[in-house]
């Protein structure tokens, strides 16, 4: 289990594939890998987003974050979980996270995924601020997950 | 006896500051912290809380040393 907050750009797809790599346990282990990665698009309600500043609680976050997996893994039989979050100034395009769960077969990673995320989402402290063409906002609330 | 308070993201920006430190009684709630960080300020209903990184309840007591945090809800991933 690994969670990481970045303050630089990343790449998901290479991040999964070092992953997978440094986990030696994991190969031959694994029958699936379920992802999510989400970006920041430059359109919301509307408005062009020019870009984003993603606010977080040091300390709790990691936390809450930490504790979400640990559910999670008691839940489903996972191999592994990988959590990688951006943090501070992100523009267009940029990721903004990844989650992605191994397991034997596809059921528990699938769903483990799919829970993890909806969980980040709905409990880890971070904050987005939009940047449009003429000020910013605060984003204040999810769309429905489910 | 003094509690560190921080605030995040919106509220911090309505009230003009990220944090404070209050002094405390024997007997004190994370709503009663609120009202001493905030010079008597009715919380907002929506605000979440949280004593020493974990989520509580508004009512949840505080302890001497404790790092109580309010926020607005959560926007991420």
């Amino acid at each position: 289990m690994r969670i990481e907050l970045r303050d630089t750009p990343f790449d998901p797809w290479g991040e999964l594939a070092a992953h997978e790599q440094a986990q030696v346990g994991l190969t031959g282990q694994f029958g699936a890998c379920a992802t999510f990665v989400g970006s920041l698009r430059d359109l919301n309600l509307g408005d062009e987003v020019h870009g984003m500043t993603l606010e977080h609680y040091p300390g709790m976050t990691e936390r809450e974050l930490g504790r979400i997996c640990t559910e999670a893994a008691g839940r489903w039989e996972l191999l592994d979980q990988l959590v990688i979050h951006r943090v501070g100034a992100i523009e267009p395009g940029e990721p903004i996270v990844l989650v992605a769960a191994w397991s034997r077969h596809r059921r528990e990673a699938f769903e483990a995924c799919r829970a993890l995320m909806e969980a980040l989402k709905s409990r880890a402290p971070f904050w987005k601020k939009e940047h449009l063409a003429d000020g910013e906002r605060w984003v204040d609330g999810n769309t429905a997950g489910y | 006896m003094s509690v560190t308070v921080k605030f995040f993201a919106s509220l911090k920006e309505q009230l003009g500051c990220d944090g404070a430190t209050v002094e405390i009684g024997e007997v004190a709630t994370a709503a009663d912290i609120w009202l001493q960080a905030t010079g008597g300020k009715p919380m907002p209903p929506n605000i979440l809380v949280s004593i020493n990184l974990e989520y509580c309840d508004r009512n949840c007591p505080v302890k001497p040393g404790d790092e109580v945090g309010f926020f607005p809800p959560v926007t991420g991933g």
